[in-house]
């Protein structure tokens, strides 16, 4: 850690980490209400487990996004954070307002949390990912104002490099289309039409350049390679994610009341979007190829290889296998998506910010890498995560092939709740790949609190660990 | 990537492209502002409609269901449910909630008043009434 005021980024990933634990139990229990339908209900019912699985997803996401940005900006402007302790203030004020929201779902009845929130004065509520009280989201607003003035006016007068202009840019999307999450218009196909230019241009858009910038800072780190290189490479990867990704919006647009030229543009441009994703797999591997130092931070440089081939198969793969128009037709709506869904978020956003923390963690706490056990265990937490999330994956995909069929393919399509029924199996084997994951999460977490012995640095940067 | 090729070429390529497509999804989106009222049955948007889909968002209805096949895919979708199950039998399956069938999916008690369940059913009369480009495949939805 170069600057002192990168420590405000410890506790925002601390954070995130605590709420990925919360996302996942919830995770957990939507599974099992899949097939046993009546799991924890009335105490619990499926649409609230929903959305606390989904909003503490975004929550925990944002917090890692600003934390890397916090630990990162300082040290590619060469300068301290603007205000430290403004990023502390909005540490908690985030915090507190995404705890309450969270209970809020979990304790009242979501139309009690529409009257007590005013919902009536500005609705907002109710739409999928942005079911958020009309009065978080406005703390979001005010939040995310704060950060950017914060991140922003630190690169403005220090020194400005790719990577944090390529974040700040990012960051600047993401905080300036969620403002369309305050537009809910009656006519529900311009509702769904800008619904889309939150969540879509978020995920496939702004977010995949806050994800390659925070990439290649970590590369620069461990590799070692030329920051021209890497910073080429960024900028190309970027260039195709929006050249593809905006237009690829158009894949949304297929059955929601939006004219059929759409079926064009959209299947056209999204079926490009996994090249961007393909060429940060290239990059990553390339560059840890070509380094120039061996960190002695081996967690942090898989994640980082993990994290684009995850995100090239989530993202990539699995969105290209529903993204043509006349597949989708068929697709649109099962558990095909909830299959994508799951690895394309895992690989390209849990990665990124599980990089950034195992990058910058054991810096945050004083030293260069974590000992070899710590390492050890955060590897073997790696892959029991990041393999049975493949087959969580798997799972789903099997169980929409057989949705598809049963439903909308065949001669005889079934209603959905018989043909659920008959899905029970491959649920059954998604519930347990969950559990696996969590397996996984709390040795990720253990990870962070083994002792050992000291990881020695020797001159040049390059490391060995104390024999 | 080859020496000749400068990370100035490649920024240049990152803000021109982007602005290019950014302003061809801003035209794009134009010319479906233009389209959409041939498509969206907007004639059918009453202030029970209205109505409608408040009671729709303040229940989040879209935790478990889909409409026009966005939301949760953990009970059926509504987009066409107006048109498969028809507004008597909409009104009781809700007011009947939950079924208490041991280990099956329940659905909670909303206690909707009777103006709000006739709102909810104007509500999926008018998206199933929307241009679609034909989705649903079939009306199992």
């Amino acid at each position: 850690m170069k600057y002192s005021s990168q420590a405000v980024a410890k506790p925002y990933f601390i954070a995130a980490v605590g709420l990925f634990v919360g996302q996942i139990l919830f995770g957990l229990i939507m599974g099992l209400q899949y097939v046993v339908g009546d799991f924890l209900f009335p105490a619990i019912p499926f649409n609230v487990a929903r959305m606390v699985h989904t909003n503490l997803l975004i929550v925990w996401l944002l917090f890692g996004f600003m934390g890397a940005a916090y630990y990162l900006v300082p040290e590619e402007a060469e300068r301290e954070l603007q205000s430290p302790r403004l990023a502390l203030a909005l540490f908690w004020i985030f915090l507190v307002a995404g705890v309450l929201t969270i209970l809020g779902y979990l304790l009242v009845p979501y139309a009690g949390l529409a009257k007590l929130t005013g919902n009536a004065i500005w609705p907002t509520m109710g739409r999928e990912f942005l079911e958020q009280p009309t009065i978080t989201k406005l703390g979001i607003v005010v939040v995310a104002l704060g950060f950017l003035f914060n991140i922003g006016m630190t690169i403005l007068r220090g020194r400005k490099t790719a990577v944090s202009l390529v974040l700040l840019i990012g960051l600047t999307g993401l905080a300036v289309l969620f403002l369309f999450s305050l537009y809910n218009p009656t006519n529900l196909v311009e509702d769904k039409f800008y619904w889309w230019w939150v969540v879509h241009l978020w995920v496939e858009g702004v977010w995949e350049l806050i994800l390659g910038s925070i990439l290649a800072f970590v590369l620069i780190k461990i590799t070692g390679v030329d920051r021209e290189v890497i910073e080429k490479w960024l900028y190309v990867i970027i260039a195709m994610t929006l050249i593809t990704g905006v237009i690829g919006t158009g894949h949304h647009y297929y059955w929601i009341g939006t004219p059929g030229y759409w079926k064009w543009w959209g299947s056209i441009f999204s079926a490009m979007e996994p090249i961007p994703f393909f060429m940060m797999t290239v990059f990553a591997f390339n560059m840890v190829n070509r380094r120039r130092r061996n960190h002695p931070n081996k967690a942090a440089t898989l994640w980082a290889l993990g994290c684009a081939v995850m995100a090239f198969l989530g993202a990539g793969v699995w969105g290209f296998l529903h993204t043509l128009a006349p597949v989708n037709y068929y697709t649109h709506g099962t558990q095909i998506t909830a299959a994508h869904g799951h690895m394309a978020f895992y690989g390209a956003y849990v990665m990124i910010v599980l990089t950034m923390i195992s990058y910058a963690m054991p810096q945050l706490r004083g030293r260069v890498a974590n000992n070899e056990r710590a390492q050890v265990l955060e590897m073997w937490s790696f892959w029991l995560m990041t393999v049975s999330m493949v087959f969580i994956t798997l799972f789903l995909t099997a169980a929409g092939i057989l949705q598809v069929w049963l439903q909308r393919y065949s001669e005889n399509p079934q209603p959905f709740m018989v043909v659920q029924e008959k899905l029970a199996l491959f649920y059954w084997m998604r519930e347990v790949a969950g559990l696996v994951f969590l397996l996984g999460l709390v040795l990720y977490v253990a990870s962070f609190f083994v002792q050992g012995e000291e990881v020695q640095v020797v001159e040049g940067g390059t490391a060995e660990a104390a024999a | 990537m080859s020496g000749s090729f400068t990370k100035s070429m490649a920024r240049n390529i990152f803000y021109g492209g982007s602005l290019f497509f950014v302003l061809l999804f801003l035209a794009l989106t134009f010319d479906t502002q233009e389209a959409i009222p041939h498509r969206d049955a907007h004639q059918m948007i009453t202030p029970q409609v209205a109505l409608g889909k408040k009671v729709w968002e303040e229940n989040d209805c879209i935790g478990c269901h889909t409409i026009l096949g966005e939301g949760a895919y953990f009970a059926p979708e509504l987009g066409n449910v107006y048109k498969r199950r028809g507004p008597a039998f909409i009104k009781a399956w809700i007011k009947s909630q939950p079924s208490g069938v041991h280990g099956r999916r329940q659905m909670p008690q909303f206690h909707l008043t009777d103006k709000e369940l006739d709102a909810l059913v104007a509500f999926f009369k008018y998206t199933s009434e929307i241009d679609t480009n034909h989705w649903p495949p079939n009306i199992q939805g």
